[in-house]
């Protein structure tokens, strides 16, 4: 198998992103079971298991990767239960279409910060409904009218009759599952807007939580993967001698992308792996300079236009010119728990997965495909996962581990790569070229053309998505809707080479709103405007959220630095919510000190007010480790960093003040995952450029400030 | 054969001189709290006790730790009670929590030899733990929150 084809065995995989089609699908088709280990329960759907032991079990479609869903989402069902979320426990669905997902691929999938948008209706219908059978069982068992009974706790009330959700089971079981029971009105929510305990910190500071790369199965074995040094490269011959003499190897073979070690120990199989002499044909032999050239190229001469308000035709428009290249680095997204999967292939062809991983329907298909059997004979487990930020949507490493455990049936293998495995073999945010123009007059921008060439994320990811040439993700934030330009055109080109990209933190917008909001930051310095007053000024009246976030971002602070210190501000926006960021920084060229960030978030009614605060603190740190040093370049084809001594990330020392504020709002969810990252980094480089008059247009800092 | 104690707890474990401790303790002894993330000692996630010293096991051979005593995380404390884990908890630290291990027996090495310290110590101690969700905000607070500087 050639890196890169697994993408041919995507399934469920829908025809749009189709935001908006959120009615829930309930399939409520199980009836009471006792389990053998499991206590006996009541299940109107495949999300609620009422059980007789006192607890109720929440099944989670979505993978928990520090986002917080493992509390977020069971939260959603007892809130509408009316049961106490400290009596709940949560498990990992497995990868059946029940579970698929109704807003981002239609597969059991989590990204894109959907999970809590997607599940907020579905998981409220869920525990609503459990909710309405207990009412009718208790109803039914005494007598009354089902009006005559209240929920608090886990217990049904009517009058002096008392009982437990538990006791009740049985009875609900039996019942008809109702359809379309009314859910709560907001303002009667008792648990969503609150913060209890995350349900996953017990485990997660007494080092019991098990992440995938801690799966321990009897007998098993361990792997890793001597990978191509270019991309596309492929194994001509090699030599396993010397990685044969490492105590504790026991096999060597070629995969797909490289030649696989099989040991005893982790250890062993790392050190087997450097042993192997491969003679490799090489792949993509390209470096950064030349990608850069190719892409600021197309950049220039793409005729596929993404957006255009008015004539689209800047020539047409009066008024004072200026323009700029932006250019952005590939990024790697380094997760904490490196790649891995646990894969058992078994004497009867059934086959066994455990992965930390954000995609479980292509884990599934990936099993299928490479093993040759049918879905009923493959299970996906999915574990906890050691950070995401998109990495573990591009299953690569399911696929080293899967062909692996193939040529090793009968055992299972763990297979874990290094974290220079890691580093070198990315599916990284691409690198960019952006060339925009804009003309202003009497303080309002009159004309805006932004260009783009980037490799598309969607044509191999998700191929029905990527329509006419066109990618929505990479366009995201080029021209942002809510500022009022008369004539804007924004264009894009696809940039096709051999390196894998992939989805990370606020695709799209994570780059774009660096180049937008640092030109808009041009803008009003020519406009001889303050940068804050020239944004209110080029706004749409309708941009009510993007002036909300301005205004509660700004209040108090801007035009306040701290001693010593330098603002800037930018605006960020993703998947339909809203951020700005005040940055106050001290330079020492070439290194940036943020001393302080104010941040303001408008995503809608939050679930769970802490996990959203350290979300978007995380997201800005996050966003500041991509804007500080991060980068990933290439020489011939080969990528110059290989671990977190080359490739720096952002450490406590580098960690400013984080204020965040949210915006009070009753609008459903949105996604809170990404919306921290996008306006960091212009906020840092306009202020930069307050400080010295030098405009930063490409990241890293300190690149940019050597 | 080599004899370790780790925990509490005598070990004997056929392992090279020079493997890693980290892989004896994850592979062989069957602890998995500690984490594997660089193994060139850059983030701290396998950050583990040497007779109460924190060290790096992904660079610390196996040889280096017969004789001493080793804690894990798992060790840390017998019920998860450890002034650092309750603090942890309290201030709501972890995210993905894979780094967490880690960071905790950092900062339990730090406030055994520092009771109370400074702002710039509890940084410059945790400086070496990476945590990619970005939790260092919640991190300094829940450490000054176990040495009662909060």
């Amino acid at each position: 198998m050639r890196r890169g084809s697994f993408l041919t065995v995507t399934t469920g995989m829908g025809a749009g992103l189709a935001i908006g089609a959120m009615l829930p699908t309930m399939r409520p088709v199980l009836a009471a079971v006792a389990g053998a280990a499991e206590p006996a329960e009541f299940s109107p759907n495949v999300w609620v298991h009422v059980r007789t032991d006192g607890t109720v079990k929440v099944m989670l479609s979505k993978s928990e990767m520090g986002q917080g869903i493992y509390t977020g989402l069971p939260m959603l069902v007892a809130e509408e239960l009316d049961f106490p979320i400290t009596s709940v426990v949560c498990e990992f669905a497995p990868a059946e279409d029940a579970y698929a997902d109704k807003l981002f691929t239609f597969d059991m999938t989590t990204g894109g910060s959907t999970s809590t948008p997607d599940m907020w209706p579905v998981l409220r219908q869920a525990g609503a409904t459990a909710r309405a059978m207990l009412v009718s069982a208790a109803a039914q068992k005494w007598g009354v009218p089902a009006a005559s009974c209240t929920t608090k706790a886990g217990v049904v009330t009517s009058g002096a009759n008392h009982a437990t959700y538990a006791e009740l089971a049985p009875l609900a079981a039996t019942l008809p599952v109702p359809t379309n029971v009314p859910l709560k009105d907001p303002a009667q929510f008792t648990l969503i807007g609150t913060s209890p305990k995350r349900m996953d910190v017990d485990a997660k500071v007494r080092g019991t939580a098990r992440y995938g790369i801690d799966v321990v199965l009897p007998g098993m074995l361990y792997a890793n993967v001597q990978k191509s040094p270019t991309f596309g490269g492929t194994v001509v011959s090699f030599d396993a001698t010397a990685a044969k003499a490492v105590p504790g190897v026991v096999d060597v073979f070629p995969i797909g992308s490289g030649v696989a070690v099989v040991a005893t120990n982790t250890w062993a199989a790392f050190q087997g792996a450097e042993k192997v002499k491969v003679t490799w044909k090489p792949g993509m032999t390209k470096g950064s300079p030349e990608l850069f050239a190719e892409a600021e190229h197309l950049a220039r001469t793409t005729t596929v236009v993404a957006g255009k308000v008015g004539p689209g035709d800047i020539s047409q428009a009066q008024g004072k010119e200026l323009g700029a290249v932006y250019k952005g680095p590939f990024l790697a997204h380094a997760p904490m728990e490196p790649m891995n999967t646990t894969v058992w292939v078994k004497s009867d062809g059934s086959v066994e997965i455990w992965s930390p991983t954000q995609v479980q329907s292509r884990t599934k298909a990936i099993g299928m495909q490479i093993c040759g059997v049918t879905a009923d004979k493959v299970q996906v487990h999915t574990t906890f996962l050691g950070g995401g930020f998109g990495r573990r949507l591009h299953p690569d490493f399911v696929v080293d581990a899967v062909e692996i455990g193939k040529h090793m049936s009968g055992k299972p293998v763990k297979t874990t790569w290094r974290r220079e495995d890691d580093v070198k073999n990315d599916a990284f945010r691409p690198m960019a070229v952006n060339v925009i123009r804009a003309k202003i007059d009497a303080g309002k921008v009159v004309a805006w053309e932004h260009r783009k060439a980037e490799k598309s994320i969607l044509r191999t990811w998700a191929p029905p998505l990527f329509k006419n040439g066109l990618d929505a993700f990479a366009v995201d934030s080029m021209t942002p809707e809510d500022y009022a330009f008369p004539n804007s055109i924004t264009y894009y080109s696809d940039h096709d080479y051999a390196v894998p990209v992939g989805f990370m933190r606020a695709p799209g917008a994570n780059w774009n709103c660096f180049v937008t909001e640092s030109f808009m930051d041009e803008l009003a310095h020519a406009a001889g405007a303050d940068p804050l007053a020239f944004r209110l000024a080029n706004m749409s009246e309708k941009a009510t959220r993007a002036r909300g976030v301005l205004q509660l971002a700004t209040d108090k602070v801007w035009g306040h630095p701290l001693p010593g210190t330098t603002q800037g501000l930018a605006l960020g926006w993703w998947g339909g919510a809203y951020s700005a960021v005040v940055a106050d920084i001290t330079l020492d060229a070439p290194i940036v000190h943020v001393k302080r960030a104010v941040i303001a978030v408008d995503v809608g009614r939050v679930v769970h007010p802490d996990i959203a605060f350290t979300q978007v603190q995380g997201a800005l740190n996050y966003g500041l480790a991509m804007a500080l040093s991060a980068k990933i370049t290439l020489t011939k084809g080969v990528v110059d960093q290989s671990n977190f001594y080359d490739y720096t990330v952002l450490r406590m020392t580098e960690s400013p003040q984080i204020v965040v504020h949210f915006v009070q709002s009753t609008a459903d969810p949105r996604g809170i995952g990404e919306l921290g990252v996008p306006a960091i980094a212009p906020a840092i480089g306009n202020a930069i450029f307050r400080a010295t008059g030098k405009r930063v247009r490409s990241l890293p800092f300190k690149d940019a400030l050597a | 054969m080599k004899q370790l104690t780790i925990n509490g707890v005598d070990h004997t474990v056929d392992a090279p001189d020079d493997m890693p401790l980290l892989w004896v303790i994850r592979d062989m002894v069957g602890l998995t709290g500690t984490k594997f993330g660089c193994g060139v000692a850059a983030c701290g996630a396998c950050t583990v006790h040497l007779d109460g010293v924190a060290v790096r096991s992904c660079m610390t051979p196996v040889a280096r730790a017969v004789g001493k005593k080793v804690t894990t995380i798992e060790g840390l404390s017998p019920d998860g009670t450890h002034p650092i884990q309750l603090a942890w908890v309290k201030d709501s630290v972890p995210q993905c929590g894979y780094c967490q291990p880690g960071q905790q027996m950092t900062a339990a090495a730090l406030l055994a030899k520092t009771p109370k310290p400074s702002d710039t110590q509890i940084r410059e101690a945790l400086a070496g733990n990476i945590c990619r969700c970005g939790c260092y905000q919640r991190i300094e607070a829940a450490v000054k929150t176990a040495a009662g500087v909060a």
